[in-house]
Formats: C-alpha cells, structure tokens, sequence
C-alpha cells in the first residue's frame, strides 16, 4: 500500500489545498505566539489593561476571522470543497 | 420576601421550559425529525459547557483579583479549537469510528482494550469532577443567597443549613434530569438529544445574561465606551501585571483540559453527529467564548469602583443589577448562572455515568454473573440501571463534598486544581493519536505518576493545612526530606502551586509514558489498535481481528440480545445475513460481522466489555496475519503473499461450509420427496382400501340392516373427506406456489384474528396455556384475513401439538421492525433442533418421526401465504422453545382499492 506512486508535483488546485491544510495547522501556532506579546509590556503605562484589552481582543476576533475563512476553504468539505473550487474542475 | 419568591417561580418555569425542550427533542429525534437537532449550531452551542458556573460568575472575581489574566482560560480553548485540523479532527474521527463512549473508553480502546486502564481513568475523572460539581451547587446556593440577602437588608445572611437544603434540591433536581434524559437509551452513539438540545438553549441563556449585564454596565452605568476605558485605567486593576509563567502555564493547561475534560469529550466527541460540524465550530465557538468574556474586565472594574469594600467580586454579576435596582436584570442573571452550573452538571454526570457503568459496574457484574444466558436484554437492564445508580452517585458525592468543604474560599480554587487532574489523560491521549510506539504498560506508568503528584502536590494540600496532610508534611516534606515538600518538589521554591503541580506532574507523566513505552513491548492487539488509531486518515475500513470460524451464530445472537435487547439485535443480525446473502436471521460469522458486532456492542457497554464478551464466544481473540500486515506495512511482499493465503483458505473453508450446508439440504430434501410419496401413497391408501372394502360389503352382502347400511355409508365418507382434505391442501399449495390466488382483502385488527385463531385451534386447556399482550395486538389489519388466520391456526396448533413441556406455553408477542409488523409465536418446548430449521419451510417436511400424522404441508402452505401477502414467515433461533416470527406489512399489497371493494361487496 505505501510504495504506491505518488506525484512530485501538484496541479495547481491541490496544492493551493495543501497550502490552506499547512496553514490552518500554523494558525494555533502563530495565534499563541502573539498572544505572549504583552507579556513583553510589563512596567509599561499605567493604562496598560485597557491597551492589553484592546490587543487580546483584537488579535482574538483576528483568529477568530482567519479560522472561519479556513474552514471554508479546507478540503474535504462537501460544499466547501466542491463549490469553492467549482471552477478548476471544469477542465 | 416578595423577590426571593419570584426568584423561586422563575426557577421553576425555567426547569419546566428545559424539560419541555428536551422532551420535544427526543420525541422530534425518535420521529426521524433530526435536521434540526443535527446542526451545526446545535453542535457549537452544546460546547459551551465548557463556560460552567465557575467561568459564568467567578471570572469577573478572577478580573477582579487579577486583571486580564482571567482570559487565559478562554484563549486556550481558542487555540484548540482554532488548531481544529491537527487534534479535535482526528479525535472526534476515531471516536466515530470506533464507537467511543467516553474518554475512558478512548484510552482503553487505544492501548489494547485494557479495562484498568479504563478503571484508572474512570477513577481519575470522579475524583477531578466531584469537587468541580460540588462547585456548581456551591455557585446556585450562594447566588441564591445573595438575592436573599439583598431582598431581606435587615435579616442575617442565610443560615447555612438553608443553603445546604438548597443545594440538595438542586442536585436532587439535576439527577432527575440526568436520569430521564440521559438514561433513556443504552448505545451511546444514539445520541441524547434532549439533553444536547437542552444545553443549547442554557448556553444561549447564559450569553444573553452575561451580555445583558455588560451593555448595562458600560452604558448605564459607565456611560460609554470611552468613560468604561477610563473608569478601567482608574481602577485597580489598570497595571498590567501578569505574570508570564502563569499567563503561558494558565492558556496551556485550560487548552489541555478542554480536550481532557470528561464532559468536554462528551459533548465534542461522544455526541458529534457528523466531522463536518467541527468546521464551523472552529470559528463559531471562539467566536462564542470571545462574546462571553468581552464585558468581564468592565464589569469587575465597575463592580470594584461601586460596590462596598469587603463585597464578594464573584458574585458581582449578580450584584451589581441588585445594587441599581435593576431586579429584571438580576434575575435574567440569576438565570444565566443557574444554566451554566446545571448544564455542567447534567453533561458531567452522564460523562461519569458512562464510565463507571461501563469499565467498573459491568466487568464486575459480567464477572459474577457468569455467562449464564438469561432473558434476552437483561444486561441492558443492568446498565442502564447501573447508569441511573451512577448518576445519583455522583450527584450525591458532589453534595457530600460541598458539605464536607463547607462551601468555602477553598472550593473557589478547585476549578484549576481539576484541570491540572484531568490534564493527566493528555500523553496518554495524544500520544496514543499520533504515536505508534505508545503502548499500553507507558501509559498506566505516565497516568499512575502524574496522578500520584497531582495528589500529592495539588489536590489533598487543596483542602488546607491539617486537614488531610499534616502541618509538618507541609513545612518539612516527608521524613524531613526537604526536597520533597508537597509545594516545592525538588527545591522549586516560590512557584505558584497549580503551575508547580502541572510542571511535575506532566513531566513525570510524559516522562513515565515514553520510557515505559520505549522499553516495553506492545501485544498484538495493542499494535492494532495502535495502527487503527494513528492512521486512521489512511485505512478507515479496517480490519478485522477475528476469526471466526467456530463462532456459533446462535450463541453470539444470545448475547447481542441480552446487550441490546432482542428486537435490535435480531435487526441488526437479519441485517448483517442479508449482506451475506443468507437466509434465515442467522449471518455468517465473518471477521467482518464479528468486528461490526463487537463496535456495536463497545457503543453499548465499552471497547473492553464488548470484546471480552465476544471473546468468550468466538475464542481467544486472534489477529490474523492480514491484521498485523497493516501493523507493520513496512514488513515484506512474503508476508503479503501469506497473508493473502490465509484469507483465500478461509474465504475456501467458509465457501466449503456453505457448500456442504446446500447439499445437506438438498440430500434431506429429496430424502423427504422419496418419503412423502410413500407417505401419500400410503394416505391414499388406506382410505382406498376401506372404501373398497366397505363398498364390496355394500355391493355384495344381500341381508344388511338399514343401521348397517348408513354406518357403512358413513366410513365410506368419512373416508373421501379425508381424501379431499389431503387433495385440497396439495391443491392449496401448488395454487399458492404459482400465483394464481387472489387475496380476498379486508380489514380488521390483530387482536380479533388472534382471538379468531385461538379458538379454532382449540383455544386454552389445562395443559396448554397462550399468553398474549393484548395492549400490543390493536393493530388495524387491511390484508387477506381469513389467508392470515389459516396461517395462525397453523401455528397455534403446531405448537399444541408439538410443544413437549408440561404445561405448554406458547407466547404470542407483536413487535415492529422497520415498517413490518411481527408476530411472534414462542412455546417453552426444547424447540427445533438445528439442522431441521433449515427444511422445516419446505414442502413434505415434517419433524422427527412424528405421530399425528399432517402430510407435512401446513409450513410450506404458511410460507406461500405470507409470501403473497407480502411478508414472511421464519424460524426465530436464539428463544428457548420453538419460535416462529410472522412478518407483514399492515396493509397488504394491492389493497389500496380494498375499502371500496369491501364496500361494494357489503
């Protein structure tokens, strides 16, 4: 079963696929990594609650956005997967 | 006092609302309405059992204590959530595929089905969600008291013992609802609809409240946006001060819980109608928890600046509306709180249920009960009561221990302490997803430690000094060993004690795990299991791991009846046989139906149950050749080839069995043919042969008596009637046989055609009792009634006949599958032996040697008459006498005309 052939090379609407997969393991990732900036803040301004607010919850709705645009375009849903890439399969 | 009422009333119509909501669920669900209920937003709703009445009402005191830090408990659910495509797919993917009833199940399932690995889990996951229950009645009783408080200034705070009676209501309450909803089917993968149904409506409520309290504090009583950030940077909590470890240690541990949390898994895996509704929850629910802690900062900013010194900052939510006079509000949050401690504790206690039930009360039942084969869907009366008992266990643990604890600051801080004890199942659980070295000794190893710390350090010094541990063990460590101080192992001085217990826990936990596992080596099944569980992407039709060549049908049909009672069991066989292209209910025990059998039993009462249960039928569990080639696909083409020998040998014997089965069948036949002919030449016989003597006498005798005459005349008739009859029924069938009858359609009810068959056989002596269930039997009938009649007469009088018990039952049962309607007609006789089920349908077949003498044709004549109905008639093995099951559909064929025919005729 695993010496089965597989392609080098993608057409162009896989690898966009494979892409979106790769990215949407990155976001948890990338998404922890910033939230550990204020940590960076310590001794900052007085305010600096309602400036750590403003970025937690911004970079918050920011995942929240990425996340839902992935799950759109990640394979293996029907209407995700089919209708997004309807175009490609024409061919 | 007036408040305090309408407090009370409000509780009440809202419980009735959820009973209501879950009711109609279930009743939707069981009507096939399951769109609905089935959505995605239903799914992303039901998760916000993760936001309990701790996150509801303490994290604004969290906030409150210490600023933004109360977020790390929202942001790493988040990420997990977020990260949806590395873990939570794969998770909730294996879970479906190997019918997973609880987290519990998932670890025993992954290393081998061991069942103490399902024990330390189980035992694990009561003591971390007792206390954590015992939270939630803490949280609705001191919520309680303080609308008391607040509607009576004068009177003293609430005595304590009335708290207690409160909370005791309130579990008792919570465990009549667990009980009605969560009990009311067996099979885990049936999902509990009502309940999901239920939490979604609480987690709806509990977004409103908090919402509703927020927008009145930042534009009522704040006065904007601008003057909240203001009133924040004037507050207390304005520095931003957290600090890192616990900012990172806090966002970890919650990410690590959300995926170990009994009831987290319930919800997320175990109640997961489709992989696809994950994808919307990898936004929605972020979204959800992001809405959730948006006003938690103002709030207690604005609860901090307005409410007298010394007020509890936990219940603010609460008691900043009351302070204003805003009692709607009050209530509306009131409500908010209650719903999410009641959702928790509904979710929690079916999650634990399961678990006790299945990897505890069961293995010990099964174990003293033997394998007695007993009536059928007993063992599913013991789980399910054995799953009721569990819920009011857990329930009343829950109370003891807020009793015990007397509700008190030290309760407050169990929300993270539980974390830090169901964080323990993570190596365990991950490493079981993605490793293939994982095995199940490592695992016991890494649970065992990190549990032990997690004790020591964490959870027994969480009831004070002095209570459970002693002051000196606190102060010197054990045997005055310094380093082993309970919060400074190994001379970690000063670290904050959940991060300090999470930090050695997992440590020693991983650490256990992976070397344990590295130098052990796996079982066969493990290995299996293993390959299943981590490739479960790449082969998720996966092979079986019996062989189940001595497997007997009948015994395996006996035991799925016991589990999942006898109507679903005998669907499900009839089914699998009907694949196979077998007749009769009985399929072949292929390793494929014998793997099907056993994942549909794990559903009921666990992997390791089940297996062991199938295990004691088929034999020892084997995995064949094939198994472990997808085990170790790295191995070489010789195994393949070997490999593809013993199946193609299997596949042969099993064709060979088949092929011996036809030819029996064929040389019984027509061994039956060759005596049924003499049988019908010696029927006609012998009435021939008085015919011709008593006419002779007739013809040839002068001085015969009048009285003699007529006697004569008489045998001569009786003779020819019975010579017709034997005609008729011969006649009967081949018209039967080639379809030229026509059905005579009326319509009437079953319990009148019993009655009607009853008697013509002879009805009830003394020696031969029916019992029947007439409640079941008012069915409306339009078919050929009298054609039906004839075949229940048959029946009736088969077993009258037959039946050798003293005195003979036979029970008559009316049952549904699918949109057939059965009759069963049971006797307590010692049955049909084996290889007679399979002729005695056939013409001229008559069992045994038997004495009163029927050609042989009343079955066959049954069969064809049911055949044109549109039904069947079939031997039911698995029953303790003969049985045999009449299937028809409530309206027959071609009887859509029948009203106006019956009409006209009339």
């Amino acid at each position: 079963m695993s010496p089965e052939r597989r392609p080098v090379f993608l057409e162009r609407r896989s690898y966009r696929r494979r892409r979106i997969a790769d990215a949407a393991r990155l976001l948890p990732l990338g998404g922890g990594l910033l939230l550990c900036v204020p940590l960076l803040w310590r001794g900052g301004p007085a305010d600096g609650t309602v400036t750590a607010i403003i970025y937690v919850f911004g970079l918050w709705a920011l995942l929240i956005a990425l996340a839902a645009f992935l799950s759109r375009h990640l394979p293996g849903s029907e209407e995700g997967g089919a209708t997004g890439k309807d175009p490609g399969e024409r061919e | 006092m007036t408040v305090l009422n309408i407090l009370v009333l409000v509780c009440l119509a809202y419980v009735v609302l959820l009973f209501a909501v879950a009711f109609g669920a279930d009743r939707a669900a069981r009507r096939g309405h399951l769109r609905w209920l089935r959505s995605r937003l239903v799914y992303t709703l039901s998760l916000s059992i993760y936001c309990t009445a701790w996150t509801f009402y303490g994290a604004v005191g969290f906030a409150a204590r210490s600023g933004l830090e109360f977020v790390t408990i929202y942001l790493g659910p988040t990420l997990v959530m977020v990260g949806w495509w590395w873990t939570l797919r794969r998770l909730v993917l294996v879970g479906r595929t190997q019918r997973i009833t609880s987290i519990a199940d998932l670890i025993s399932s992954r290393y081998g089905k061991s069942n103490l690995l399902a024990v330390l889990v189980t035992i694990l996951a009561v003591v971390g969600t007792t206390p954590y229950i015992a939270l939630q009645l803490q949280s609705v009783t001191l919520s309680f008291a303080a609308v008391a408080a607040f509607a009576e200034p004068g009177a003293a705070a609430a005595p304590l013992s009335e708290m207690k009676s409160t909370a005791l209501w309130v579990a008792a309450g919570l465990a009549l609802f667990t009980i009605l909803f969560g009990t009311r089917n067996l099979d885990a993968n049936e999902r509990h609809h009502g309940v999901v149904m239920a939490i979604a409506l609480e987690a709806v409520v509990k977004l409103f409240a908090l919402l509703a309290v927020g927008v009145f504090v930042v534009w009522w009583l704040a006065g904007g946006i601008g003057a909240t950030a203001e009133r924040i940077a004037a507050s207390e909590i304005s520095q931003f001060e957290v600090s890192g470890g616990r900012w990172v240690g806090l966002t970890m541990l919650s990410a690590m819980a959300f995926l170990c949390l009994p009831r987290m898994f319930q919800v997320m895996v175990v109640e997961n109608e489709d992989e696809d509704h994950l994808r919307t929850a990898s936004w929605a629910f972020p979204a959800y928890l992001l809405l959730m802690s948006l006003f938690v900062i103002p709030i207690a900013a604005v609860g901090l600046e307005r409410m007298p010194a010394g007020s509890n900052p936990d219940l603010f939510v609460l008691t900043l509306p009351l302070a204003e006079g805003q009692g709607g509000l009050a209530i509306l949050s009131f409500l908010g709180g209650f719903s999410s401690a009641t959702s928790m504790v509904i979710v929690a206690a079916i999650a634990l249920s399961t678990m006790v039930s299945n990897h505890i009360v069961m293995p010990i039942w099964l174990h003293y009960s033997g394998g007695a084969a007993t009536v059928s869907g007993d063992v599913r009366q013991v789980a399910l009561m054995a799953r009721r008992l569990s819920i009011i266990g857990v329930l009343f643990l829950g109370y003891v221990y807020f009793r015990v604890s007397g509700g008190g600051e030290a309760l407050a801080a169990i929300g993270l302490i539980a974390f830090v004890g169901v964080a323990q199942f993570l190596p365990a659980l991950m490493g079981g997803l993605f490793w293939r070295g994982a095995t199940r000794s490592g695992a016991i190893a890494g649970l065992c430690a990190g549990a032990l710390i997690w004790l020591y350090c964490l959870f027994l010094p969480s009831f004070g000094p002095a209570v459970l541990m002693s002051e000196a063990l606190h102060a010197a460590g054990p045997w005055g060993i310094d380093w082993l101080r309970p919060h400074a192992l190994f001379g970690t001085e000063g670290m904050d004690p959940v991060l300090h217990a999470l930090l050695w826990s997992l440590l020693a936990n991983t650490g256990a795990f992976v070397i344990v596992s590295l130098l052990v080596f796996p079982q066969p099944l493990e290995r299996l299991q293993g390959a299943q569980f981590v490739n479960v992407f790449d082969h998720s039709g996966t092979p079986g791991g019996w062989s189940g060549d001595m497997a007997q049908s009948e015994d395996l049909l006996i035991m799925a009846q016991r589990i999942m009672g006898a109507q679903e069991a005998q669907a499900m066989f009839s089914e699998a046989a009907v694949r196979q292209g077998v007749s009769g209910y009985l399929p072949e025990p292929s390793p494929d139906f014998l793997q099907e059998l056993e994942r549909a039993l794990a559903g009921s009462v666990g992997a390791a149950t089940a297996h062991a249960m199938v295990a004691q039928i088929v034999g020892g569990a084997s995995v064949s050749v094939r198994d472990l080639m997808a085990v170790a696909d790295e191995t070489a083409q010789i195994m393949e080839y070997s490999s593809q020998l013993e199946a193609k040998s299997q596949e042969l014997a099993r064709t060979a069995r088949q092929l011996r089965q036809a030819n029996e069948k064929l040389t019984q036949l027509s061994v039956q043919k060759d005596s049924f002919l003499s049988q019908v030449s010696h029927e006609l016989r012998t009435p021939m042969t008085s015919i011709r003597a008593f006419s002779e006498i007739l013809r040839d005798t002068d001085d015969l008596s009048p009285e003699e005459q007529t006697k004569y005349a008489a045998i001569i008739h009786d003779e020819t009637v019975r010579l017709t009859r034997l005609l008729d029924d011969l006649l009967d069938l081949s018209v039967l046989e080639n379809g030229q009858v026509n059905l005579n359609i009326q319509s009437g009810t079953l319990e009148d055609l019993l009655d009607r068959a009853v008697r013509a056989a002879g009805g009830e002596t003394d020696r031969f009792a029916i019992r029947r269930a007439r409640s079941e039997e008012r069915v409306d009938l339009s078919t050929d009634l009298d054609r039906l009649a004839q075949v229940f007469i048959n029946l009736v009088t088969n077993a009258r006949k037959y039946c050798d018990a003293d005195p003979a039952v036979l029970t008559i049962r009316v049952g549904r599958a699918g949109d057939q309607l059965t009759v069963d007609f049971s006797d307590n006789g010692s049955g049909i032996a084996a290889d007679e089920q399979a002729v005695i349908f056939e013409k001229f077949a008559r069992v045994g040697q038997n004495k009163a003498g029927g050609a042989g044709l009343g079955l066959a004549i049954c069969r064809e008459i049911m055949l044109r109905l549109g039904g069947d008639i079939a031997y039911l093995p698995g029953q303790k006498g003969a049985a045999f099951r009449v299937s028809l559909p409530q309206v027959a064929p071609g009887a859509s005309v029948a009203p106006e025919q019956s009409l006209a005729e009339s």
